[in-house]
């Protein structure tokens, strides 16, 4: 459009609206080049983990009470992994919910400018240690502290891997909630205050409950993170899957199942190898369905705050 | 938050006690040992390294070429938007799913065996949502009237990009690139899947050498371990003394962490004072 003013048909001008094509033609491969990323998670899951329904019923999948694939006379149940997936889960939500969402409330609504800008950078460092060290503060700090507070807890067990996952995704949560709170318009702060509330009762019972689309789809985001997160759980909460929900005993996730066979040395097209991919497709179909619940949560509340 | 903070302190100052003993030149120049007073992380920083090389090398262009597209060139369309949402997704797939899609398809259906190559381009795979998001953040905030300048004065939009944009928003990319090279570097489980070694007492091919043709690149088919996986190993062990090492590890690799996220805060901190619209 701009190259009209130049002396027209003159090869120079044609090799410019060449480069310009090509280079746009570039950039749109590699940016479509991540949907082929996702497209190849899914397809390179299902194509691998098929097979394994030829040689497992989709009942014994499901209803199965042991999940003993590496064994003799293998077991397939399925909902032991998932169990010990949710229990750790939960156990890091009951941390994490609390603890985050007043640390953001703390920072959007008490704190300073000053005081957000060191704490900011502090939650995103915490979010970038790596999580194998956050496996060894649970295997080799929190799990002999709890074991002197309850006696008869096992060395592997759930309720230290659930801790320490919670303190890990405190960020998570927190950074999204604030930017959700610090959205809320200020005249609803201001109209609150002036009918009397307290700091306090503003914070909880209005801004809150305003952002609390945006804080919901930080919790559902967190929960993401936790039934995926894998180092924690593989190194702390043990490789004995249960179907309960004793956070004492020790228990197995469907990412510390992956890690345990990974370890091994596992022929390709083996049941054991189709096993991982089989557990490794129930843990991605559970992260998508959060993930979009999130986010339709979310896109819901920036449309209320247009 | 502070109580959350407290704990974490307490317990990365717990890790430093028990590690710091061990640390000594002896530690970072050594192999991996059976007798841990003698085990080191020679192998483990080296292949790190030239792990994230990898990473860096893939992720990075292919990061920041999607980011300008999407922010730049895309037109509001159906598909822009379906690449929007799956990038947004893939920021949330669990990593070790990552691993289990390059066990598929690198290791077994390219045939490339587990080695720093396959590595490098899982992790690299991994962080590419980082950088792609970091970049759009970073075009966004630059002012309209800047491109406008540049077209008024004839530039086309390729130049205007490479002499104003990509120059105005290399801070804010630059944080996002340093960002995911510490994620890399502290990432685990998908190396697991695509069967990073534990033991290795050797160091990947030189990549120098004095013979014709002086430039080898047989290091990316070397197989390979990573400092987040040795340290691993030494948790995973009984052995109380091997839990050292693993403290040891786990404060370089912590320390190696931070300091790049000091470093990405840094950058942001310097550029948001440079550049005021």
């Amino acid at each position: 459009m701009k190259t009209e003013f130049s002396t027209p048909h003159s090869t120079k001008r044609r090799f410019r609206v060449l480069k310009e094509f090509l280079i746009k033609a570039f950039l749109f491969i590699c940016a479509a080049s991540s949907v082929l990323v996702t497209v190849g998670v899914v397809w390179t899951l299902v194509v691998e983990a098929l097979p394994f329904f030829d040689d497992v019923s989709l009942s014994q999948f499901l209803f199965d009470r042991e999940w003993t694939p590496l064994f003799e006379n293998a077991q397939y149940g399925i909902m032991t992994l998932v169990c010990g997936t949710l229990l750790t889960t939960v156990i890091a939500l009951l941390v994490a919910i609390p603890l985050g969402t007043i640390t953001a409330v703390f920072l959007s609504e008490y704190s300073s400018e000053k005081m957000r800008e060191i704490f900011k950078p502090i939650l995103e460092l915490l979010a970038a240690i790596p999580t194998v060290v956050y496996g060894y503060f649970a295997m080799l700090f929190v799990t002999p502290l709890l074991q002197k507070i309850i006696p008869g807890i096992s060395s592997f067990n759930a309720l230290s891997a659930g801790l320490v996952m919670g303190v890990m995704i405190i960020p998570y949560i927190s950074s999204l909630s604030e930017d959700a709170m610090r959205a809320v318009p200020l005249h609803l702060r201001e109209g609150s205050l002036a009918l009397g509330a307290s700091k306090f009762q503003t914070s909880f019972r209005v801004i809150l409950p305003a952002a609390f689309s945006g804080v919901a789809s930080a919790y559902i985001l967190g929960i993401s993170r936790a039934l995926g997160e894998t180092m924690v759980v593989a190194i702390a909460a043990g490789l004995q899957p249960r179907l309960s929900f004793n956070p004492l005993e020790s228990t197995q996730t469907i990412t510390a199942f992956i890690v345990q066979v990974s370890l091994g040395d596992l022929p390709q097209g083996s049941i054991g190898y189709r096993s991982i991919y089989v557990s490794g497709l129930v843990l991605l179909i559970f992260t998508l369905v959060f993930n979009l619940i999130g986010q339709l949560i979310r896109s819901n509340m920036e449309k209320k705050f247009k | 938050m502070i109580v959350a903070l407290v704990i974490l302190l307490s317990l990365i100052i717990d890790m430093a006690m028990t590690g710091m003993p061990r640390i000594s030149s002896h530690f970072f120049t050594s192999f991996p040992s059976r007798f841990p007073e003698r085990a080191g992380i020679l192998s483990a920083w080296v292949g790190s390294f030239c792990v994230v090389l990898v990473t860096a090398l893939m992720a990075i262009p292919l990061g920041i070429a999607s980011g300008i597209y999407l922010e730049e060139y895309a037109p509001k369309n159906i598909f822009t938007k379906i690449i929007e949402i799956n990038i947004l997704n893939l920021a949330g797939i669990p990593s070790i799913t990552f691993g289990l899609m390059a066990l598929g398809i690198f290791v077994y259906r390219f045939g490339l065996g587990q080695t720093i190559i396959t590595a490098g381009m899982t992790l690299g795979l991994l962080v590419l949502p980082i950088i792609i998001v970091t970049t759009r953040e970073a075009i966004r905030t630059i002012p309209s009237h800047i491109r406008e300048a540049s077209y008024s004065l004839g530039a086309t939009k390729w130049q205007t990009i490479w002499n104003h944009i990509l120059p105005y928003s290399s801070g804010g990319i630059m944080t996002g690139v340093v960002i995911a090279l510490s994620r890399a570097i502290g990432e685990t489980a998908p190396l697991i899947t695509v069967g990073a070694l534990t033991f290795i007492a050797f160091l990947p091919t030189a990549p120098v050498s004095d013979i014709a043709p002086y430039l080898s690149m047989k290091w990316l088919t070397d197989p390979y371990t990573v400092m987040p996986i040795q340290m691993f190993n030494w948790v995973s062990r009984p052995q109380e003394e091997f839990h050292i090492n693993a403290a040891a590890a786990g404060l370089v690799l912590l320390t190696m962490t931070l300091l790049l996220n000091a470093v990405a805060i840094y950058i942001r901190y310097r550029f948001r004072k440079k550049y005021k619209w």
